[in-house]
């Protein structure tokens, strides 16, 4: 019987499932298939196997689960018949995969099966061991498939070299042995073997320096001379596409003369003629011969620098740019993107027709327009094209405006000439697509500003302005709402006029309204508001006469839901109520943020931003920059271990002052981190040792009168001093105790989950210590750095260090820093792990462990179960 | 403990294997699924998600618009034949070209064996559409390019039954 004309039940299945009105029929009616089809497997029926099988295919298609099928298809290729097998086979490749534990279970049917006399199901074993295979399967069949890469008929030839390619990529140490086997391939005249042994050589060429070196020198004239031959091969009714014979074959060809012609001058040389009557011959009105042309000029521009080709290239590039046909402009941006490490001048050339594409209605072309004008911009062209994106900024696609956004702030960030062009480049972005610029985006914008003191009134008042027409922008109402809140009397008195600005008229009211506007917008987030709420309390004291109008919005976010705001706007209250005669120097103009430890911050140079990626490496003082909580006062310190606020006014005023904000679900986690951040963010708002702070406005100074005469050496001491002169002595201890906090060796009470390390694995010959960390914000998941140390005084190789976890958990393991393991006190391997608890709080850790190694090329394996992880990781 | 034996080898890292071809997709207008081939594992829900995300990208384009469309960090190749979709996902340093004629190439084999290939052909033919698939492409690679050559075994197929 077979499987395919007897498809009758199958059919009735497709058509229920096709007559089904809603998904809820559907899924009723797999679920019927599905329950009969497992009645079915447990009867073991023969006769209808294969078409339980074919229908399982179609429900998977559908995308139910069909796991209890899978022994079905191991029964099935099991059969003696070919029809079973067949089937058999397809259902292993589409419903299983290489990490599934049943798919060791075939192994032996495979190894059978490719030594058998039916051709045919030699193909089928090939061709489901070439989509699955193993790492394990691949040692174990490596033998038989290079066996058949010499067998007689090239369609198992072809399979075959196609399932090498699967096996040297699972296990690399194999590749040698497929060299010689391979370059044979490259003789054939057979088309599918010709492909297949290129497209081998080529990975083995990327697997292995060997190989490559090898088929450079035997195969690269070979490869040329088919090459030829295939161009001028005359008219092939099997293989012809478009008037070319197998464009496919060319195409492969093509890539693995790159790969040989990359770095080798002599090679490069040998191909340069073909290379020339390809690029010139080929017709290029037809997809297929422009498919040829694509893969020319990237093999052009990849090997060795030949002038009169390049040129060539370039033209062809050029034609596809100014095709009608999108596919082919596509392909051309795509490819000069490539070319611009070759030669920019070429590229620059075509600049206006790319600035012409990223305006496509296309957004697959757009996308790649903005790319490439991306790496076109430098010192000269910067100014035109910003002004191009940005004009074009205002039309674009509200999906595409993301991208174009970074990137604009890219490109102005990165080539500003000068700094007035630099913040009115971003203002307009700001105007435009506020709400779509990243938080370091204008984090970078306020430390500029910050830094260009003859620019603050000139930026103020261009904000003040912005600020009319599009206060829906999210991102500008918070720079405008802090530059009034520091500069918001340059602004009523058009102090640093330039003479490029119309004059304007504002008043200390209309200044205020601008915040009150932001501070009461439903829309803005509680960052937005929690500036306001700053800027707020410093126009209180520059703006003496609308002290009790401020006075009175603050109070109403007394009663705010939002415990940030509300404390913000009680300590407020009190300072304008309470405090007078410190409010003036309390609410100081910010100290020059300083703009190198900025960059540097941001470039990651930060030694903790390094290690942990996930928190942010750029956080201001003006701002608004922490990884979990949203909010950062003014000096974004952060600890989460918070000291009661006392009752001394004083005292919540200084703390508040230097922005010890304690949210109280934020930074759980990854505290210890957190704090050194927190740290050395104070040391830059403090400018500590940093001979841009003027001495006049610095915090410190104001603070710290008693020693005004000596930089600060630590900012604890500074602190402490800043505490003791405000003269609220009752609030020292907790002071003290919060700095204790940021400290370098942090107190662990003070951290929150701190965990020990421990020693997971230790036998006389090898001890694995982990140490482990959490990301903020991510409780179950948990770093682990394993550590391994050879306590033997032999050098251990090939280290290899495996993991198993419950199914509750999911692990991940990062490489390994090393794989030779040299004796105690010359070194260590380490390795990242990172492990997610999806039963966070109710289940402990717990791993098995397998060590393999060589000592003086002999094996060694070690295992162990790891039971004494910390709880609550 | 059973299931952390099971489990051996989950954590062991699994290369990134560059491969070409990653998967082949064919989807009708109303964005069902009507033949998926993976090259790479994806878990079902995996899959569901991916499908459901690129069909929404690819069926919302119009005629004038080019063929590649970039997802994630790949590239979907498609073509529409009729009411079918054929979505082609490969790595960024494929020839999209190529790929765009590939697809063709594999209509044209339906063609030849089906006699003007339409969706119910592919439906109610799941398995041959998969065998003749399985013959021009393996592992993400192109194996044979010949209509013949990649008929020849399903016509054996069908004789013999």
């Amino acid at each position: 019987m077979n499987p395919f004309s007897s498809g009758t039940r199958l059919r009735d299945m497709i058509r229920a499932i096709r007559a089904c009105k809603t998904a809820a029929e559907e899924r009723a009616v797999v679920r019927k298939e599905c329950a009969a089809i497992r009645a079915a497997i447990n009867e073991n029926d023969q006769d209808y196997r294969h078409r339980n099988l074919a229908k399982l295919m179609f429900i998977h298609m559908l995308g139910y689960p069909t796991h209890f099928g899978q022994m079905e298809c191991l029964k099935l290729i099991a059969s003696p018949g070919f029809p079973e097998k067949r089937i058999g086979y397809l259902g292993l490749m589409l419903l299983l995969d290489e990490r599934q534990e049943v798919l060791m279970l075939v192994t032996n049917s495979l190894k059978q099966d490719l030594n058998h006399t039916n051709q045919y199901i030699v193909g089928l074993a090939l061709c489901a061991l070439g989509n699955i295979c193993s790492a394990e399967m691949a040692r174990d069949l490596a033998p038989e498939v290079e066996r058949l890469l010499q067998f007689r008929d090239p369609n198992i030839r072809k399979k075959a070299a196609l399932c090498s390619i699967r096996i040297i990529k699972k296990v690399p140490d194999l590749a040698e042995n497929f060299i010689n086997p391979a370059t044979a391939l490259l003789r054939e005249k057979h088309h599918g073997v010709l492909i297949t042994g290129v497209q081998l050589c080529t990975d083995l060429c990327k697997i292995s320096t060997e190989a490559l070196e090898h088929i450079r020198k035997k195969c690269t004239d070979g490869l040329v001379r088919t090459l030829k031959d295939l161009a001028n091969s005359p008219y092939s009714p099997e293989y012809d596409i478009a008037g070319i014979t197998d464009p496919f074959l060319h195409i492969r060809l093509l890539k693995l003369l790159r790969v040989l012609g990359e770095g080798d001058a002599d090679a490069s040389d040998t191909m340069n003629d073909i290379l020339a009557q390809v690029a010139t011959k080929t017709e290029s009105n037809k997809v297929a011969g422009n498919a040829i042309l694509y893969e020319c000029v990237q093999t052009i521009m990849s090997i060795e620098d030949n002038g009169g080709l390049r040129v060539l290239a370039i033209n062809i590039l050029g034609r596809f740019l100014s095709n009608r046909d999108n596919n082919i402009r596509y392909v051309a941006l795509n490819m000069l993107m490539k070319a611009v490490s070759a030669d920019a001048q070429a590229v620059q050339r075509h600049r206006a027709t790319i600035l012409e594409c990223v305006k496509d209605s296309d957004a697959s072309i757009r996308k790649r327009a903005l790319e490439l004008v991306y790496v076109l911009v430098n010192e000269t062209n910067v100014k035109p094209l910003a002004k191009e994106l940005i004009d074009y900024l205002e039309v674009s696609d509200l999906d595409f405006r993301g991208d174009l956004t970074a990137k604009i702030c890219s490109i102005v960030a990165k080539f500003s000439p000068e700094k007035i062009w630099y913040i009115d480049q971003m203002l307009k972005v700001l105007t435009e697509a506020g709400n779509f610029v990243k938080d370091e985006v204008w984090y970078a914008l306020i430390v500029v500003i910050s830094n260009a003191s003859e620019l603050h009134g000139y930026t103020v008042r261009a904000l003040y302005r912005a600020f009319q027409v599009s206060a829906e922008q999210e991102s500008l109402v918070r720079v405008t709402v802090w530059c009034i809140g520091e500069y918001g009397d340059m602004l009523v008195n058009n102090v640093g006029m330039l003479d490029i600005e119309d004059p304007i008229t504002v008043t200390e009211s209309d200044a205020v309204d601008v915040v009150e506007i932001a501070i009461k917008r439903h829309a803005s987030d509680l960052t937005t508001k929690a500036m306001a709420l700053v800027a707020l309390l410093k126009l209180s004291s520059r703006f003496p006469s609308c002290s009790e109008r401020i006075r009175e919005i603050i109070v109403q976010f007394k009663g705010s839901f939002v415990l940030e705001l509300q404390q913000r706007a009680i300590e407020f209250n009190s300072i304008i109520a309470k405090h007078q005669n410190i409010r003036s120097t309390l609410v100081e103009r910010m100290p020059v943020l300083d703009e190198a430890t900025f960059i540097g911050r941001r470039a990651g140079s930060l030694p903790g931003a390094a290690s942990t990626p996930t928190i942010p490496s750029v956080s201001l003082p003006n701002g608004v920059a922490k990884p979990v909580a949203p909010l950062v006062d003014l000096l974004d310190l952060n600890s989460d271990d918070a000291p009661a606020p006392s009752s001394s006014g004083g005292g919540d005023l200084l703390q508040d002052l230097l922005g010890v904000d304690l949210p109280p679900a934020s930074q759980q986690s990854g505290a210890g981190q957190a704090s050194k951040t927190g740290n050395d963010v104070l040391l830059d708002l403090l400018s500590i040792g940093s001979p841009s702070a003027p001495s006049s406005s610095s915090a410190v100074d104001i603070l710290s009168s008693n020693s005004s005469n000596k930089v600060p050496v630590s900012p604890l001491d500074d602190l402490s001093s800043l505490s003791l002169s405000t003269g609220t002595t009752s609030n020292a201890a907790p002071m003290m105790d919060l700095l204790d906090g940021l400290a370098p060796s942090p107190p662990t009470e003070n951290n929150g989950p701190v965990y020990p390390s421990i020693t997971a694995f230790e036998s006389s010959s090898l001890r694995l210590t982990f140490n482990f960390s959490k990301q903020p914000g991510n409780p179950q998941t948990t770093v682990i750095e394993a550590t391994f140390i050879n306590l033997s005084s032999n050098t251990y190789t090939d280290f290899v260090f495996q993991a198993a976890v419950p199914k509750f958990l999911q692990l991940h393991l990062d490489p390994a820093s090393s794989n030779t393991l040299p004796t105690a006190g010359n070194g260590s391997i380490t390795q990242n792990l990172k492990i997610t608890n999806s039963q966070h709080g109710k289940k402990s850790l717990v791993m098995r462990i397998r060590i393999a190694y060589k000592i003086n090329g002999k094996d060694t394996l070690e295992e162990g179960q790891v039971n004494n992880f910390p709880r609550d990781l | 403990m059973n299931k952390v034996l099971g489990g051996f080898g989950r954590g062991v890292g699994r290369g990134i294997i560059r491969m070409g071809i990653r998967f082949v997709l064919m989807v009708n207008k109303q964005g069902q699924t009507r033949l998926a081939q993976y090259y790479e594992y994806l878990t079902l829900d995996e899959r569901r998600a991916l499908e459901g995300e690129i069909v929404r990208k690819c069926l919302a384009r119009n005629e004038q618009q080019c063929s590649f469309v970039e997802h994630r960090n790949y590239k979907i190749v498609y073509r529409r034949y009729a009411s079918l979709f054929f979505l082609v996902g490969v790595d960024n340093d494929e020839n999209e070209l190529a790929i765009l004629e590939f697809i063709h190439l594999l209509v044209e084999t339906m063609d030849r064996h089906f006699g003007n290939v339409c969706e119910l052909d592919i439906m109610f033919h799941l398995e041959k559409a998969h065998f003749m698939l399985e013959e021009m492409v393996m592992n993400g690679c192109i194996v044979e390019t010949s209509k013949s050559n990649i008929l020849t075994p399903i016509q054996l197929m069908d004789k013999t039954s």
